[in-house]
């Protein structure tokens, strides 16, 4: 039982993150109709920050929970406002391949100076140590890690479901035409759209560092998972990404218990069947 | 054609000259002429296909390519983008009608930012439109074609834009719900407001014209005041085929 509960946790774990990166690439997608596979580069980035904050500045894991977000989301937005913006109204594919070739330019210049291997990134001294949940052993960081990514998740969801701002967001998502003849200043929303995506990111990576240590293509690996996780959830839905993200962290979880030889299949297995059934993703709309 | 008058209490709210404007490679307007004096409705008749539309879209800035001379309050607006013509105080209300089904219809409603003062209050546009109250809460596109064409214009009367620009209002709508637009637009008119108007239908337009021009193949190819409007039957007859 302890080890179901370990893994459970290992797939909360997991799943918050599929969850931030779906999140923002789910943002993303509506506004700039752009999937962008610079994604998991952007994730590694907020890592690398964190890790530059602490060793080149000695600012610590608190405000690199801030600064990192802020400094990539600055990054992607110059990539928006120099390039990405170019793209508006041509073929998915050059998005594609435009985010694409930036993740392997970014990674290729990290790994030319920090190599493959991973570098150490302390838990915070608050988050160290564990409890014994009677059942469980939970380390503290790593329930940390769950809480306040579900947090952060939800609070997303709150900007964009329930406030003006999101409304004009939502509206300039289905008709950016119109809400620019409304007096809005669209292109700007979608700068600022695609720093909020790039955001969620570079936090995810700075949530990530003290567990999975800072590498250059750390994002590289966990970009795949997260695009087949966005296939299954559909692009459509702010809360589908987030249910979707947790759940398929939780089900690979389950399943390195109860099959270990299918953990690291679960989620394109799943992600073949929801194509066949149901092509635009379980809540996702018609493109 | 003669240059705008000067900025005296008589130029033209807008002043559109040799208009010719493009969607991608097809070539629509071939260049439209008209002016709109302030306090005014004037509105553009003409076929399906003639252009009114994408004239109404080209003041607004959201047709790419676009030439001539658009002046608003006597600003060249020709080049402008549309987000900057409407804080001049420039409301859409298009065809579509454009309501969002991701917002409500209180979100729909309160969506067009204030670009001046002395725009309605919420409980005025109620007083216009009673429906809309009772549905703040429904999803927008959730509404009758009616409703939702209520909830288009009361959007932009929030804003404190005194220039409307209608795209066919009372298309595909019921008789009863034509005559509360129709009060609506000579309740705005008496309040100061200047319209363009788009109709295909011209016993509603003739309830609240002050003048009228014909469009023709992207071309204005015609034009007269309301006073004018028996004397030009025959002609209004042939140009629009009814
Ligand atoms: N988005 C578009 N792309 C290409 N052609 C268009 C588009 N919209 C309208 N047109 C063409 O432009 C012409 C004028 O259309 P429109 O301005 O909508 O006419 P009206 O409003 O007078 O019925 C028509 O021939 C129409 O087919
Ligand atoms: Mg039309």
């Amino acid at each position: 039982m302890q080890a179901l509960y370990a893994q459970l946790l290992v797939g909360l774990i997991n799943g918050s993150f599929y969850a931030l990166l779906s999140l923002g690439l789910a943002v993303i997608f509506g506004m700039l109709n752009i999937i962008n596979f610079a994604h998991g580069a952007l994730y590694m980035m907020g890592a690398f920050c964190a890790y530059f904050l602490l060793n080149l500045a000695g600012i610590g894991y608190w405000p690199a929970l801030i600064i990192a977000p802020i400094v990539v989301g600055i990054f992607g937005m110059i990539l928006e406002r120099t390039m990405l913006q170019w793209l508006s109204g041509l073929d998915h594919l050059y998005g594609l391949l435009l985010t694409f070739g930036i993740a392997l330019i970014v990674q290729g210049v990290f790994q030319n100076y920090f190599g493959s291997s991973g570098l150490p990134y302390a838990i915070p001294d608050e988050l160290k140590g564990g409890m014994n949940l009677g059942f469980m052993f939970l380390p503290i960081y790593r329930g940390w890690v769950v809480v306040f990514s579900l947090i952060v998740c939800l609070a997303t969801w709150y900007l964009i479901e329930k406030t003006r701002l999101g409304a004009n967001l939502r509206a300039a998502t289905e008709n950016p035409t119109l809400v620019r003849a409304f007096g809005i200043n669209v292109p700007r929303m979608i700068t600022l759209t695609y720093g909020l995506g790039v955001g969620l990111a570079a936090l995810a990576g700075v949530l990530s560092a003290p567990i999975n240590q800072v590498r250059p293509l750390m994002g590289a690996d966990l970009i795949i998972v997260v695009f087949a996780v966005v296939v299954i959830g559909g692009m459509g839905s702010i809360m589908g990404s987030i249910i979707t993200g947790f759940s398929l962290g939780v089900i690979e979880g389950l399943t390195k218990y109860f099959y270990p030889e299918a953990s690291n299949t679960v989620v394109f297995v799943l992600m073949v069947l929801v194509l066949l059934v149901k092509p635009t993703g379980l809540t996702g709309r018609a493109a | 054609m003669a240059e705008a008058p000067a900025k005296t209490t008589g130029a033209p709210v807008l002043s559109v000259q040799n208009l010719e404007a493009w969607y991608g490679e097809s070539h629509i307007l071939h260049g439209i002429n008209f002016n709109v004096n302030a306090g005014e409705v004037v509105t553009l008749l003409g076929r399906n296909g003639a252009g009114k539309t994408t004239t109404l879209k080209s003041v607004m800035g959201i047709i790419g390519k676009r030439t001539g001379s658009i002046r608003f309050n006597n600003e060249d607006i020709t080049r402008t983008s549309s987000d900057k013509i409407a804080r001049m105080g420039v409301a859409f209300c298009p065809e579509e009608r454009g309501i969002f089904a991701s917002l409500d219809v209180r979100e729909n409603l309160l969506l067009p930012p204030i670009v001046r003062p002395g725009g309605l209050s919420l409980d005025q546009i109620f007083e216009l439109f009673p429906n809309l109250k009772e549905r703040l809460n429904s999803q927008g596109t959730k509404l009758s074609g009616g409703e939702q064409q209520m909830l288009a214009i009361a959007r932009i009367l929030r804003t404190g834009a005194r220039f409307l620009m209608l795209d066919e209002p009372t298309e595909g709508l019921a008789p009863v719900i034509i005559q509360q637009i129709g009060h609506t637009i000579a309740r705005l008119k008496s309040e100061g407001f200047t319209i363009l108007l788009v109709e295909q239908n011209f016993r509603f337009a003739a309830t609240v014209a002050d003048r009228y021009y014909i469009v023709e193949h992207g071309k204005v190819i015609d034009g007269f005041a309301n006073s004018e409007l028996q004397a030009n039957m025959d002609k209004l007859h042939t140009y629009l085929g009814v």
